[in-house]
């Protein structure tokens, strides 16, 4: 029982690390309509400039984070600007084949300056942590800040998406384009704004990542980024609470599927999952299902 | 008229693919062509077959299928070890009758797969359709990792996650097929891009495959004109899956060793990449963008580790310039020099 | 009547409506109808886009379907088409009960459909386009498809051969080789007609033929309707705005407003009825 808690602890834990990487994908999916798979890099970045941080310049826990996600930011923007805003007119495949580009292109560059070793990521949040039932159930303060991080996050962007002028936008935006643009909504500027925000949780993803896992490689985002992506979809691609369910329940099934199940075939579990859902819900948990006009 | 210009047309692609072929073929043996780009002869056929297969699902069909390599990995481990049980156990000492009796194995066994995976994945629409095919790839690569083969005297023994099976191990998990039978050869894929070509073409020109087109274009006018609609998007699946198992049990059959890993995600991305440079449902496209790219890297090897950026930076600035309405313009002019239809009573505009 | 009376009738007085057999006044008793819906609705959580409907559509009728915006026209061609599954009601094809059916099994049992906003093959050819529509009539398999047996030589020159002829009811048979998605707005809207026919329909659905249509090339479409229901002796409903086409062509004609019908009858009946009036026409006028 006490190691079932355990597992269960373990995998609310990666889950909001998913949650966060999945809320970055489905803002972008429901504005842009576009599979940004170099998200999942974006990520490896942020992990990497809060470990330089860290490690060469000395750099406390938490202007690092700020440090990476600034950096992630503007690297979000630039993304969107240089490789993703010309193709607004294009299909979705020729979107997609560029973020996969985009991808490589990141993924190459940090093998470049980093090298394919994998660096080990320095415990950051390390103060300790809960101690349950005569010490058998250890609760990380890693686990517990990678949950507040999430529910913190959670509430500050339901927040925006429903209070700001900038979040109401956001929502006509991914409403209807043309008609934003009529209403005058600057929709360049706000899917800029929703890859900025999108890339600094990414950033903030990375680190709360790389602190439970601490090896840190130029691949080290493709894996978690299409789990995440996966977890955005069985919540229903375009809904934020979704992809906050969605990567929740991912994490607590592959912990459990591995613990119990197969560690080999954890994540065959989680893919698994996701089909079964998607054949009864076919458009995730919360997605609302889109019935075409004729 | 127009059945003539389609045959004509299918004609000039065979004779096309032969003469290249020969000329591939006088480089090798009058030793023009590099050791290094002489061993990416077999694995150019299984991209270009792999790009043509997913060009019909993708560009004809119209779905986007993220998970190709998980076919192409199922033929190759089911050509590897048919390729074993046909010469131990029939007996069959013909190399290159071994090699198409495992290739036909691989994409029996990867059409079944289609079968299977194709139920549920066509019921879906759009992104998610897409990502079920990804997690589908995904899952076979981990199940594939977890099985081992032997071949024990007659018998052929299949172990879950339990390595300790008698006989000579053919798949080892995770360590994936070792000495394998390398009998694939570069006229063996020349005649399989052939054969792929030949299936795709006539399936395109023909009551079914208009039907397949008929869906992509608009599923429920498609509907409306008493089109079963997934049994064309199933057509297409399968069959695509098929020739992907016979191009990945062509690709098994040309390593020593062979591990799941090698068809994992970024194998389909790589495949799919192909198709979308060459030209969603341009089948020609698809042929010159698989062979093109398959040998680019070798191409940039004077940008040592550079490489993969440069690669990477190329696949960006072709899709910026291809998707920008200047030069497509430019382009449509180009190429598209017949003139619009003749239109009769215009008034209408 | 016999045929050939009817038919120089119908020349002779092209925009005057020839007596109706069937529908509106439900008449014609003596062979099965094409098209019995029964009592036929459907909710679209709660609300009741459509309620109610009764209909009958004689042999070889041409029926009018009008109303405001919004009334659930194109939701009844939904249904009949089975594009929508009923909540209520039943649906007769040619006296077979259309209950479970889908959208494909409901073109095989005869009935063909335009759409309001055109969904053409736009990526194939015209030709390919009808050939679509004839699918089912043709019969050879994936196998001879790909091995280019016999049966694929001589059922695609069959085609070749149906398809140009049906695109020559439209005098488009030289249009067959450009792609359909390039042709103007017209072409599309008669090319969808084609299509719909070609796969022998013994009920045509035309939803809004003649939107964006000028008035010469409405009147052109309505004698082409005529044309068309003589040639292929099947029964047409149609949905259009364009009173003069209605009211020129259709034998009888069915009103609905806020999904229900308020009126039914022959042209002269329902501009005279003065529901119809408060709730269509006098507003047209109007505008």
């Amino acid at each position: 029982m006490v190691s079932f808690l355990r597992f269960f602890i373990n995998g609310i834990s990666l889950g909001s690390v998913y949650a966060i990487i999945a809320l970055g994908y489905t803002m972008v999916y429901g504005i842009a309509k576009m599979l940004n798979f170099a998200h999942g890099d974006v990520i490896m970045v942020g992990a990497y400039i809060a470990f330089c941080a860290m490690q060469y310049l000395g750099l406390p826990p938490i202007v690092a984070v700020l440090c990476a996600m600034v950096v992630c930011t503007l690297l979000g923007i630039v993304i969107e600007g240089l490789a993703y805003r010309p193709l607004r007119q294009a299909t979705k495949l020729a979107v997609l084949i560029t973020a996969i580009g985009v991808s490589y292109l990141l993924q190459n560059t940090a093998l470049l300056i980093w090298s394919s070793n994998p660096k080990v990521f320095p415990s950051v949040f390390n103060v300790g942590a809960i101690r349950l039932f005569d010490g058998n159930l250890v609760i990380s303060s890693e686990t517990i800040l990678t949950i507040v991080a999430n529910i913190v996050i959670m509430i500050a962007l339901t927040l925006f998406t429903g209070k700001t002028k900038m979040g109401k936008a956001m929502r006509a935006v991914s409403e209807d384009k043309g008609a934003a643009e009529l209403m005058g909504i600057n929709v360049n500027r706000t899917i800029s704004v929703t890859f900025a925000i999108g890339s600094a949780l990414a950033a903030i993803a990375g680190v709360l990542l790389c602190s439970s896992y601490p090896t840190l490689q130029p691949t080290t985002g493709s894996m978690p980024g299409i789990k995440a992506f996966t977890a955005a979809v069985f919540g229903g691609i375009g809904s934020i609470p979704g992809a906050m369910i969605g990567g929740l329940l991912l994490g607590i099934i592959e912990i459990l599927g591995k613990a119990y199940i197969s560690t080999e075939l954890g994540d065959a579990l989680v893919f698994a999952v996701l089909i079964i859902v998607l054949l009864f819900k076919p458009a995730g948990l919360l997605g609302k299902p889109m019935r075409e006009k004729v | 008229m127009k059945l003539k210009k389609s045959t004509i047309n299918n004609i000039i692609s065979y004779g096309i693919v032969i003469v290249t072929f020969i000329i591939c073929q006088m480089m090798i043996s009058s030793g023009s062509m590099t050791r290094s780009l002489k061993g990416q002869m077999v694995p150019i056929c299984v991209y270009i077959v792999m790009a043509v297969s997913l060009n019909l699902v993708v560009g004809i069909s119209g779905e986007l299928s993220l998970g190709h390599a998980g076919f192409m990995s199922v033929g190759a481990f089911s050509g590897i070890i048919g390729a074993a049980w046909l010469r131990s156990v029939l007996g069959v000492e013909n190399e290159i009758l071994r090699l198409v009796l495992s290739m036909i194995i691989g994409g029996a066994f990867a059409a079944i797969f289609g079968v299977l995976i194709g139920i549920p994945v066509l019921r879906l629409r759009g992104d998610y359709l897409a990502i079920v095919t990804l997690a589908f790839g995904e899952i076979i690569r981990n199940v594939l990792n977890c099985l081992y083969f032997s071949l024990d005297g007659n018998h052929l023994r299949i172990s879950f996650n339990n390595p300790n099976i008698p006989g000579t191990i053919l798949v080892n998990g995770p360590n994936g097929a070792k000495d394998v039978d390398k009998i694939a050869t570069f006229p063996v894929g020349f005649v399989l891009i052939l054969f792929t070509l030949f299936m795709v073409l006539n399936l395109i020109n023909s009551r079914s495959g208009r039907a397949i087109m008929a869906t992509r274009d608009n599923r429920i006018a498609a509907e409306a004109m008493g089109i079963n609609v997934t049994k064309y998007k199933m057509m297409a699946f399968v069959t695509a899956a098929a020739l992907a198992g016979m191009a990945g049990a062509l690709y098994g059959l040309n390593f020593s060793t062979v591990a799941a890993s090698k068809f994992k995600f970024d194998t389909s991305i790589l495949v799919l990449v192909f198709v979308v440079l060459g030209g969603i449902g341009n089948i020609w496209g698809s042929i010159i963008a698989a062979a093109l790219l398959t040998v680019l890297p070798e191409l940039l090897r004077a940008f040592a580790d550079y490489r993969m950026l440069v690669y990477a930076i190329v696949l960006i600035l072709v899709m910026l310039a291809t998707n920008n309405p200047f030069i497509r313009s430019l382009f449509d002019r180009l190429i598209h020099r017949r003139k619009p239809a003749t239109q009769r009573g215009g008034a209408s505009e | 009547m016999t045929e050939n009376t009817r038919k120089k009738r119908m020349l002779d007085t092209r925009m005057v409506p020839a007596p109706s057999h069937g529908i509106i006044p439900e008449r014609d008793l003596n062979s099965t109808p094409v098209l019995e819906a029964r009592h036929l609705g459907i909710e679209f959580g709660g609300l009741k886009a459509v309620d109610d409907f009764n209909l009958i559509i004689g042999k070889t009728e041409i029926a009018g379907l009008i109303g405001p915006n919004g009334a659930g026209k194109t939701t009844v061609f939904n249904l009949l088409t089975k594009v929508y599954q009923p909540t209520m009601g039943t649906i007769m094809i040619n006296g077979r009960d259309t209950a479970g059916m889908n959208t494909v099994q409901a073109n095989k049992l005869g009935i063909a459909r335009t759409f309001q906003n055109i969904r053409l093959f736009d990526n194939m050819t015209v030709e390919d386009n009808v050939r679509i529509g004839l699918h089912n009539q043709v019969k050879y398999g994936m196998f001879s498809g790909i091995f280019r047996l016999p049966a694929y030589w001589k059922q695609e020159k069959q085609q070749h051969e149906q398809a140009l002829e049906l695109l020559s009811l439209f005098d488009m048979q030289d249009m067959a080789s450009s792609r359909a998605g390039s042709l103007p707005y017209g072409a599309q809207r008669r090319l969808e007609i084609v299509r719909a026919l070609a796969t022998k329909p013994c009920l045509l659905l035309l939803d809004e033929p003649a939107a964006g249509m000028n008035p010469h090339e409405t009147e052109e479409l309505m004698r082409n309707i005529i044309k068309i229901r003589d040639r292929f002796q099947i029964a047409i409903m149609l949905i259009e705005h364009d009173m003069n086409l209605v009211m020129g062509i259709c034998e009888g004609i069915c009103v609905l407003n806020y999904g229900r019908i308020i009126a039914k009858g022959t042209a002269d009946e329902i501009q005279a009825n003065p529901t119809v009036i408060e709730a269509y026409l006098g507003k047209k006028k109007e505008g």
